[in-house]
């Protein structure tokens, strides 16, 4: 049992949890668009971010869904560099993806509404989300992250339709922004079209992903 | 043959040592990269055709960078007892001219660079002269390497055999002191006592970080799990940056003996050299370097006849950037997609395959052999307060010696750029010097005494960084050098964190609306709203010092931003879209000596009348101002 401090509330935390699986334990929410509690962190999104302070008086800012929880660690969620960052992050996927609901709710939630860029029409924001279902999930490996900088896209290797793609759909369920859609039964991921829905597989790996999401148990 | 003892290395040193100063005259060509860029591998060609064909009794080696990359080729002659001649700028007519001077033919001063009587052996504290009596007097017409003010200042540990040794030949390796560090390391030191050494010593990372070298190797030892890794990290991208490569072509056995002792020291067996697949003469080098080293049981099983086993493996990066960075290096090595993580956990303690791997720099490395051989007490004497030891740069841009260096930290950027560098080209003004790279800022002219070490490289808004320096002249536009960096960024980031796709991606916009007489109220400070973004909330140390080059010219030159966004005015005369050019007419004597250059036909004018400039034709490439002789063509 780990005893740390989130937002001057002191809680307590099983070895090897994260600060963000701390924070949820006690309902403390943390804003995030990359996590899902059945996969693997990844830090991609950065909303997560909170201000630590570590018991040798390190001040540093961590993203709380890769930070392990650590005795003494006093954690701030919502200081005012956090709020900062997180507006700034937001503006920036606003002007991403500005046609997302998803994505238009959480800015204006955080008093982001028009960015001060030059907007683009993405719906995918690389969250990664896809990628991890598929590898540790579906074990299909039948997506990845191509290319990188500006160029990143998710892709199927080659370009071509995955052969390895089992038809699970979930690439689609975890999806936070509907960039990867079910189509007349058929998983759409920009202009590619996979292969057709396996009823079968897609009761499992939402069991699986429903599965991991059970919550954390108290002690 | 495997070398089991002492006597066996010291043979080996004889041969090396024959092989370095013959009995016969012996001429040289520098063959790295720079030298082969300017045709040394003509001039080797030339020599040997003409010494085989002939039968002229004189030796032609090969050696690869000395630093002096501005003069390549260059070519060296040492005959038994006399001095050794460096010539500049040689082609395979001028060097075959050379093979003629035992014969006492004439060789015009002018082609000389310098001259040594000389060489320092820095592994075993010792001058090896050429010159048998001290009576004899050398060609004073010619500057000695002493002297010259390029080498003067420097102090060579990282970079000791570069341009000394035939870096194929591990013999010559062994003649300068080679591994001997490694046999009293395997011999007569423990573990710890090679890691409290390095410790002492204050060696500090030397591609980029700056983090303490023995301590990193302390807390490897320490971490649990089994097999440990010991890496190097030659994935050098920044660009105008080439310390590494320059290592690995002349002197990659400092590397190898660098990790054998660092592996002993943090008990691996098993290590990975990650070289960039562009620098093909570096990895063919060390090919052969690593095999050698095999074949005299310095790697593989049983070394030195201690027992000790440890193998290196070379890995070629595939071009990206982002796979410098420790933790994308490490999943690239794995075979994964070169994507930083966060470093929550260290790569010490889990690092490669999830297993303690301690990655080093390329320069680092080849610091640790001189450290064992010479003491801690005698690298800890070279450099500053926080920072021992010495650093190789390399000085690019607007400069007269364009090279490698390496000097003491601690060294003033003025000394770098005026009294090794030689100053500006044609005489114009400094402006700015961009080292660090990417991730590093760029210093202003009133930073010039600055005095080269980590901390106050970082706390002037750049950074050490591997070592590149790139230096800028009055001609240089500083929102220009912001965007061509971001622009660098935004192509190598890895993609995968908001801030650092997202960010960079919006600076760039910014800055090429500002270059382009776009530019808003108010864009600097949405600059330094990203720069902040970057800074706090990137995954790893490229997103985080990603705006390094714009925040630090908009700290030194906010005016010229300044003048950008309100008058739409580039000072330097850069920015192409806010730089008009004409003739003026009282200085135009219709030479037209500008019209053939003009890609356009911009230009027209009668013979001997002042010409006239269409400024809706002309694409402001700049060819005219170039070739006026008379200072008529404006750039405004």
């Amino acid at each position: 049992m780990i005893i740390l401090t989130i937002d001057g509330r002191e809680i307590g935390a099983q070895d090897g949890w994260t600060v963000l699986q701390a924070a949820q334990n006690v309902g403390i929410e943390i804003p995030r668009l990359c996590y899902h509690e059945a996969l693997s962190s990844s830090g991609a999104c950065r909303l997560c971010s909170v201000e630590i302070t570590t018991k040798r008086g390190r001040n540093r800012i961590v993203t709380s869904c890769l930070y392990p929880a650590e005795e003494g660690l006093d954690v701030q969620t919502n200081s005012e560099k956090i709020k900062r960052l997180r507006r700034g992050l937001m503006e920036l996927l606003l002007a991403r993806c500005p046609n997302s609901n998803k994505i238009k709710d959480m800015a204006r939630e955080m008093g982001v509404t028009e960015p001060r860029f030059r907007l683009e029409q993405e719906e995918c924001i690389l969250c990664g989300l896809c990628v991890r279902v598929c590898q540790e999930i579906s074990e299909a490996k039948a997506i990845s992250a191509v290319n990188r900088g500006i160029k990143k896209e998710i892709s199927t290797p080659f370009y071509d339709l995955a052969e390895t793609c089992i038809g699970c759909g979930g690439c689609a369920y975890v999806c936070p922004t509907g960039a990867i859609k079910i189509e007349n039964n058929k998983i759409r991921l920009g202009d590619k079209i996979f292969k057709e829905l396996s009823p079968e597989e897609v009761k499992k790996v939402e069991e699986k992903l429903e599965k991991g999401k059970k919550p954390i148990k108290k002690e | 043959m495997k070398i089991k003892t002492r006597e066996d290395l010291d043979a080996l040193k004889r041969q090396g040592l024959q092989s370095l100063y013959p009995h016969n005259p012996k001429i040289t060509v520098g063959m790295a990269t720079c030298g082969i860029a300017t045709g040394a591998r003509k001039v080797f060609d030339a020599l040997s055709e003409e010494v085989g064909k002939k039968k002229i009794d004189v030796v032609v080696a090969r050696t690869a960078c000395i630093g002096f990359c501005q003069k390549e080729p260059l070519v060296d002659v040492l005959s038994p007892g006399g001095e050794r001649i460096y010539y500049k700028e040689m082609t395979p007519e001028n060097a075959l001219q050379l093979l003629d001077r035992a014969d006492g033919a004439q060789i015009p001063d002018n082609w000389a660079l310098f001259r040594m009587e000389g060489e320092e052996n820095l592994i075993e504290d010792k001058k090896i002269r050429y010159v048998e009596t001290q009576s004899r007097k050398g060609n004073n017409k010619i500057p000695l390497y002493e002297e010259l003010p390029f080498f003067e200042k420097q102090v060579k540990v990282a970079l000791r055999n570069c341009g000394f040794i035939d870096s194929e030949k591990i013999e010559e390796y062994i003649a300068k002191g080679g591994y001997y560090a490694l046999l009293r390391v395997l011999t007569e030191m423990e573990p710890e006592e090679v890691i409290e050494e390095v410790k002492r010593s204050g060696l500090r990372g030397r591609g980029g970080g700056g983090f303490p070298t023995g301590v990193k190797w302390a807390s490897c030892r320490n971490a649990s799990g089994e097999p440990k890794y010991v890496i190097c990290n030659a994935d050098e991208g920044d660009p105008g940056a080439y310390m590494d490569r320059s290592i690995l072509e002349g002197d990659p056995h400092s590397i190898i003996e660098g990790m054998i002792i660092g592996a002993f020291a943090l008990g691996s067996h098993e290590g990975f050299v990650y070289v960039r697949n562009e620098y093909p003469l570096a990895i063919e080098k060390l090919k052969i370097a690593l095999t050698q080293a095999g074949e005299y049981g310095l790697l593989g099983e049983d070394i030195l006849g201690t027992g000790f086993h440890f193998n290196i493996k070379i890995n070629r990066g595939g071009g990206a950037f982002v796979c410098g960075e420790s933790t994308a290096l490490m999943a690239s090595l794995e075979g994964k997609v070169g994507e930083p993580r966060a470093k929550y956990i260290h790569t010490v303690e889990k690092g490669l395959w999830e297993r303690p791997s301690n990655l080093n720099n390329v320069e680092t490395w080849a610091n640790v052999p001189a450290i064992i051989a010479r003491g801690a007490d005698w690298f800890s004497s070279i450099g500053t307060e926080k920072s021992k030891g010495t650093k190789v740069f390399s000085v690019v841009g607007n400069i007269n010696n364009t090279g490698l260096v390496e000097v003491p930290m601690g060294v003033s950027l003025r000394e770098i750029i005026y009294d090794i560098g030689g100053g500006i080209p044609g005489d114009k003004m400094f402006k700015a010097v961009q080292t660090g790279g990417p991730s590093g800022g760029c210093i202003p002219e009133e930073l010039i005494d600055l005095r080269v070490d980590f901390d106050q490289l970082t706390g002037a808004g750049s950074m050490m960084g591997s070592g590149g320096m790139i230096v800028m002249d009055e001609n240089t536009c500083m929102v220009d050098v912001a965007k061509y960096f971001v622009d660098f960024l935004r192509e190598e980031s890895c993609g995968k964190c908001v801030p650092c796709r997202e960010g960079i991606k919006r600076m760039h916009e910014i800055l090429a609306d500002i270059a382009a007489g776009k530019g808003k109220e108010g864009y600097i400070e949405l600059l330094e709203d990203i720069g902040f973004i970057l800074k706090e909330g990137a995954l790893c140390a490229l997103g985080s010092t990603a705006a390094n080059p714009v925040l630090s010219t908009i700290r030194y030159f906010r005016g010229e931003y300044d003048t950008h966004i309100r008058e739409k005015r580039c000072p330097a005369g850069v920015c192409r879209e806010l730089v008009t050019y004409s003739i003026n007419p009282e200085k135009c004597t219709g030479c037209g000596r500008c019209v053939k250059p003009c890609p356009v036909e911009a230009i027209v004018g009668q013979k001997k009348q002042p010409h006239g400039l269409d400024v809706e034709k002309c694409i402001k490439c700049g060819s005219c101002l170039e070739v006026c002789k008379f200072d008529a063509v404006v750039r405004q």
